[in-house]
């Protein structure tokens, strides 16, 4: 297997099919950022996580052919407009979602799966219906196309790059919000325990409607993110949705270090194994790992408990 | 005095009003066409039947049974797709005496695993157990660390995905992605002709009535009251001795077991399978069959297969658009507004009526509906 290449070919086969399993990296991450706290602290299942990022990368798309036709001077910086639309559209439909149909059904989780896998259903044929059932790209600015020469054999793709630092931008400002600000400080005593913040004063109600705009805004952020590397079509959430639970699930549902740990690790061992194998037999060896681990250690990597 | 163990009498008039309807009904009044599309949608009625079990009654919602539909329905295709590839069928081939699609894929001899799949003894004897076991592996794994609810059932989703992708991967060993077509006979009885889906319609059937008498079985017993508890308060069933974990294990092999017979009824009636019937997609609206009929309702179960098969058939005939939005709402409409599905609807509006028109002083029924599970209401 070894035997065609030289030590030096094989390091920077490593290094680049490491930096495709980062690429891969981020989109989890991005994605899983959203359903960790969607899921891992209010223990919402949300099917319909895939269409709220393709929201996202439509409404990247708009953007992108809108500064094309009107504003074309203006095109290469379009995309952190196109994010804080995405944002903006996937949060306020989150919200809505909410206030209609999730805050009903806290206190049957199981059915909130069945109803959001109708709402996912319900979208994709909206989709379907405006955008056409044809996968749309993104054309991308042009500082944004070409790749770095690191070396004389290791090349990486600026787009790549470009969404890497994103995710850690985003990532860090997740933390921050959660963890450093007035607001995340409520979330998590919601969590904690909901009788006792309502009884300090929380109004636990509004601060689930703005969890939930949250981590579907965040979503809408990914799939702008996502348009990037990939192009966009009705489905193309649903591809996704199973990998990232199991990514959060994996890392240990409450956690925001575990699920950046998770996504790493997977994203890692698909695309490592993508280059001994074929695609889809490195993915079924990456998920059974996964769910071979899980059953061992049902807690994830990082988990507090989920022992009921 | 009619309560026995399988049945109180509004069950037993039940039943026989499902069993008039698909022996004598359906039979007589549709073309043979449509007759095999009933005997394809009523292989969904198993799968909603051991739903009942174990999501209804056990609380367990899996979201993985079009696995083990499927592991049923490729035992049972793969010995029908042997016979077809007798060698006199196949000589065509580069090497004959082997499945088609193997041929395609550079294959020349008979994989291993496909050799005991000659036998029709064999065949039966998988189709049960090797769904069942799969089942005892995950359900040991899971229930005996307490693992449950929703992390049970992404788990059971991520093995859908593992096995769809394995099964369309590896073309050479499964058919990949059209999966197994062309099956012809059965021990040399040809199954594709008028009359043969005719005698496997009633055959499936009557399957079907064993796996409904089961189900009874399983609810009218001590067990069938310990599952229900469990649901409601797991951790008391717990105190008082009982092993929770082997009860849910139980209730989920039947519910695999009974997916893996209609996933064989599907490969014999419809004549091929294929990992379209595996994946996430399919496991969920196996879950929705059971919601719409009712998660407590048995016969529930069967009246909301054939109900939503039959809308989508017809409206994706007709509006091939609005059936995505037609099975959406109902997803959520089931949810939000009918937690009990058909059977709640029956039990709460229509039953009350048909007993105050035949007498004032007899006591509602009860065997119908249990209570609203979901509202967490107890009745008792």
């Amino acid at each position: 297997m070894f035997g065609d290449y030289s030590l030096g070919d094989l390091g920077s086969i490593f290094v680049m099919q490491g930096f495709a399993g980062l690429i891969l990296f981020s989109v989890y991450v991005l994605m899983a950022l959203g359903l960790a706290i969607i899921f891992g602290q209010m223990g919402v299942i949300n099917m319909a996580h895939g269409e709220f990022m393709i929201l996202g990368a439509y409404v990247t798309w708009m953007t992108s052919s809108f500064f094309q036709s009107y504003l074309p001077s203006l095109f290469s910086g379009y995309f952190f407009l196109a994010m804080i639309l995405a944002f903006v559209a996937s949060g306020a439909l989150g919200m809505l979602v909410e206030w209609v149909l999730i805050r009903h059904l806290y206190k049957r989780p199981l059915d909130t799966l069945l109803a959001t896998w109708g709402l996912s259903l319900i979208l994709q044929q909206a989709y379907r219906s405006v955008f056409g059932a044809r996968e749309v790209g993104v054309e991308l600015p042009q500082w944004m196309l070409g790749s770095l020469h690191v070396t004389d054999s290791i090349e990486v793709p600026i787009n790549g790059v470009f969404v890497m630092c994103l995710t850690v931008l985003i990532t860090v400002g997740v933390a921050y919000v959660m963890y450093k600000s007035r607001w995340g400080r409520q979330v998590r005593a919601v969590v904690q325990n909901r009788i006792m913040a309502g009884a300090v004063g929380i109004n636990t109600e509004k601060v689930d409607r703005y969890t939930f705009g949250l981590g579907c805004g965040i979503a809408g952020v990914a799939g702008s993110a996502f348009t990037m590397i990939g192009s966009t079509g009705p489905t193309s959430g649903q591809l996704y949705i199973v990998d990232t639970f199991l990514v959060v699930v994996f890392g240990g549902a409450a956690s925001l270090l575990g699920t950046i740990a998770s996504a790493f690790s997977i994203s890692q061992t698909q695309s490592t194994l993508e280059f001994f194998m074929s695609g889809s037999m490195a993915k079924v060896l990456t998920l059974l790992a996964v769910v071979g681990i899980l059953m061992l250690r049902p807690q994830g990597l990082f988990a507090l408990k989920v022992r009921k | 005095m009619t309560d026995n163990r399988f049945f109180n009498r509004s069950e037993l008039i039940g039943i026989l009003v499902l069993a008039v309807f698909l022996v004598l009904v359906l039979p007589l009044t549709l073309d043979v066409f449509r007759l095999n599309l009933v005997a394809k949608y009523l292989t969904y009625a198993f799968v909603a039947l051991g739903l009942v079990v174990c999501w209804g009654y056990g609380g367990i919602l899996s979201l993985g049974q079009g696995v083990f539909f499927g592991l049923g329905g490729y035992c049972m295709a793969m010995f029908l797709k042997l016979e077809a590839s007798s060698v006199a069928n196949t000589k065509i081939q580069s090497t004959p005496g082997i499945p088609d699609f193997m041929d395609w894929n550079q294959i020349t001899a008979l994989p291993l695993f496909w050799k005991p799949f000659s036998s029709l003894t064999f065949t039966i004897a998988a189709i049960i157990l090797v769904p069942g076991i799969f089942a005892l592996i995950i359900g040991t794994a899971m229930f005996k660390r307490r693992v449950g609810g929703t992390y049970f059932a992404i788990i059971t989703q991520a093995v859908a995905a593992i096995l769809t992708i394995l099964i369309v991967g590896q073309q050479g060993y499964t058919g990949g992605i059209n999966g197994m077509t062309d099956l012809r006979t059965l021990k040399g009885w040809d199954i594709r002709p008028d009359h043969a889906k005719i005698v496997l319609y009633f055959f499936e059937v009557g399957c079907l009535f064993v796996c409904i008498m089961i189900a009874q079985f399983v609810r009218h017993s001590k067990l069938g009251r310990i599952l229900v508890a469990m649901r409601e308060k797991e951790d008391r069933v717990r105190f008082s001795g009982y092993s929770v974990a082997n009860f849910k294990i139980f209730a989920f092999c039947v519910a695999a077991v009974f997916a893996a017979i209609g996933g064989a009824m599907f490969a014999l009636n419809v004549g091929f399978m294929s990992p379209s019937f595996v994946g996430i997609v399919p496991s969920i609206e196996m879950v929705i069959y059971t919601a719409v009929g009712g998660r407590l309702s048995i016969l529930g179960a069967v009246y909301g297969t054939l109900l939503v098969n039959f809308a989508k058939t017809s409206l994706s005939e007709t509006f091939p658009e609005l059936w995505l939005f037609g099975l959406g709402g109902l997803f959520i409409a089931v949810v939000l507004a009918f937690p009990n599905g058909l059977a709640g609807i029956w039990g709460d509006y229509v039953q009350p009526r048909i007993d105050g028109l035949i007498s004032s002083r007899k006591p509602k029924p009860e065997g119908w509906t249990d209570s609203s599970v979901a509202d967490g209401a107890p009745a008792e």
